[in-house]
């Protein structure tokens, strides 16, 4: 399997929006290509006719009546935001040109 | 009554009853025991004292009026009703601190309770405090936690396993009865071995995870520590069962049984008749410790002595599930922990600029640690695109395999499987922290069970070179009753056993409250390998 190089940890690291120090790339480097080798040996198995698991309890389509519900009191969900204003969370900007 | 911590929890309740202690007396005793301790052990991220003494008097008032009403009325008491629980620093408290052992949700408090938190207080359970763990529960020995590593009381230099360490430890320590963990590849089983505690992993679905900190959601699952059986029995008893909130838990029955294991040793013995053990050839894994194979062919011996017929089986996908693991795990961890973006809780980071990008990038960056960074990592590779086939597909293709494997064993008549719960005892402080597959081989014999859904239980079996080894019982889906009763007719067959009468061997240089923190002896402990 082909490894990953220095630029594909650092893509990787972008998508997963995790900024890290030169030494942390250098460390996972490493790290990273070492497990993925051990990933390899499954490709000793033939799967082609095998059907995929995503979970282990047979159970499907939970559903249950929509009804109203008290949902927790505003300033609870608001305590742990580190910026608000009134009844909201204050987000980043994220369309080019806004000021906040 | 002498010391209430040395005691297990079902003769608390009876001494409860009997008005030989109250709730607050027992209470404050392992609360001494944890807040002096805690410094050398570090087993708790958090203790709160003085609402733990509330609800002990709270249990003490509903006692005294059962106690007026007469003996059914305390007979029908909750058996948890006024004992500690010590919880897994994932669980919600409301309005308490629930850090999953990460400096990213440090300082966050939880809006709300568990589904568990609430099973425990309707029960009159004593929440005494948070538990340390491995950051968001990734980890075997507990050294990933962003607030300190903790110490095993069997050797102070040693981990206590992971990722629910705080919990074995508290346990294994008399600081609490009964502790709550959560298991996604053996993180209640193994640190159960490695501190001599009793942990059980119960069937995926069987206890709701609402208000759980979610790290893998296949196949993470809550369940229970203790120091016997029927205790842990208790306990799962308590918090089992469907919620609505948690469409994943599952609405088949939870047996009142569990509250009737016996407390007989024949009974519990004889109950091994004629039950057929498997014995699986592929746990027997190369550099397992020798000193461990030998406790767990004698106790294989013991079963077999008292009755049960053992045969050898074979899991044939067993090598496989390490790899399978370590695709499907990160995968699943780096979608829930997308949610730690440090908008709406959390460590946050916002920079001059206003790029929300770059918010992220620093929130997250300096918020996690280096094992959740390097899951988060793998995850994102493996579903990142053009190697989703190749990976997690491939993946939860093999465990299809994994489990198809168990399931065979358990149609052909197979009551459990027997096997070691860790290849090894407990290891020094960092002997495996610079090697990830390392670290990850510490679970081999206790992840194929969450691969496949299934319950397992460890209990302890002895002792080798002086540190605890764990016997694991692997049941087929929903068989909790039946392992926890595999696990008590064990603890009746070896009740006369010296090691049953040790205790951690260094619970009294925990006590010395100027002896090394965990932090400095793991400190101590890589400058003399440098």
């Amino acid at each position: 399997m082909a490894g990953l190089t220095r630029s594909d940890v650092e893509h990787v690291a972008f998508l997963a929006r995790l900024a890290l120090t030169q030494d942390e790339l250098d460390r996972l480097e490493g790290q990273l290509n070492h497990i993925l080798d051990q990933y390899a040996k499954l490709s000793e198995l033939d799967t082609s006719a095998i059907a995929p698991t995503a979970q282990t309890i047979e159970l499907e389509n939970i559903l249950r009546e929509d009804v109203a519900a008290p949902s927790l009191p505003v300033e609870v969900v608001l305590r742990n935001a580190p910026v608000t204003e009134g009844d909201f969370v204050v987000v980043p900007p994220i369309l080019a040109g806004e000021s906040s | 009554m002498t010391d209430p911590t040395r005691s297990f929890g079902h003769e608390l309740a009876a001494a409860l009853r009997a008005g030989e202690v109250s709730s607050r007396e027992l209470t404050q005793a392992h609360l001494e025991n944890a807040e002096r301790q805690n410094h050398a052990l570090n087993a708790w991220l958090s203790i709160d004292a003085e609402e733990a003494l509330r609800q002990a008097d709270a249990a003490d008032a509903r006692i005294a009026v059962a106690r007026v009403e007469g003996s059914e009325a305390l007979a029908g008491l909750h058996p948890l009703l006024g004992l500690p629980v010590a919880l897994k620093d994932l669980v919600s408290v409301a309005g308490g601190p629930c850090t999953a052992g990460s400096r990213i949700l440090e300082g966050y408090r939880a809006p709300y309770d568990a589904h568990i938190t609430e099973r425990l207080r309707d029960a009159g359970a004593v929440l005494i405090g948070k538990t340390n763990m491995d950051e968001f529960a990734m980890g075997s020995s507990n050294e990933w936690s962003a607030f300190g590593q903790v110490s095993n009381p069997w050797d102070l230099d040693r981990v206590p396993g992971g990722s629910s360490g705080g919990s074995a430890t508290a346990v294994a320590a008399f600081h609490s009865p009964f502790g709550i963990g959560t298991d996604t590849g053996g993180s209640i089983r193994q640190p159960a071995a490695l501190t001599g505690t009793v942990g059980l992993k119960p069937t995926y679905g069987r206890v709701s995870r609402y208000g759980i900190v979610a790290f893998a959601s296949s196949l993470d699952q809550i369940g229970p520590f203790a120091r016997d059986s029927r205790d842990a029995a208790a306990l799962l008893h308590a918090i089992a069962g469907r919620d609505e909130r948690d469409a994943t838990s599952s609405p088949v029955p939870v047996p009142d049984e569990l509250l009737d294991i016996p407390a007989a040793d024949d009974e519990a013995a004889a109950w091994l008749e004629g039950k057929r053990l498997g014995l699986p050839a592929e746990y027997f894994v190369k550099g397992m410790e020798p000193g461990v194979e030998e406790r767990i062919r004698q106790a294989v011996d013991a079963l077999e002595g008292a009755g049960a017929t053992v045969e050898e089986v074979s899991l044939p996908h067993t090598d496989y599930g390490l790899a399978t693991y370590y695709i499907v795990v990160p995968a699943e961890a780096s979608a829930n922990l997308a949610r730690y973006d440090g908008v709406r809780y959390g460590h946050s980071v916002r920079l001059e600029g206003g790029d929300f990008i770059a918010d992220y990038l620093a929130t997250r960056g300096e918020g996690f640690g280096p094992e959740v960074k390097r899951r988060i990592m793998l995850g994102t590779y493996a579903l990142s695109a053009g190697y989703y086939d190749a990976f997690y597909l491939k993946a939860q293709k093999v465990r299809t395999l994994i489990k198809r494997d168990f399931d065979e064993v358990f149609e052909s008549g197979i009551d459990a499987l027997v096997a070691p719960t860790s290849p090894s005892v407990a290891f020094k402080f960092g002997a495996r922290i610079a090697d990830p597959v390392a670290m990850y081989l510490s679970d081999a014999c206790t992840l194929p069970a969450n691969m496949a859904g299934i319950a397992g239980l460890s209990v302890p079996c002895g002792l080798s070179d002086g540190l605890p080894v764990g016997l694991q019982f692997i049941g087929a889906p929903w068989s909790e009753l039946e392992l926890l009763r595999f696990g008590r007719a064990y603890e009746a067959i070896t009740v006369d056993a010296d090691w049953r009468r040790l205790e951690p061997t260094q619970l009294s240089i925990a006590d010395d409250a100027a002896g090394p923190t965990p932090s400095e002896r793991a400190a101590r402990l890589a400058a003399a390998v440098a």
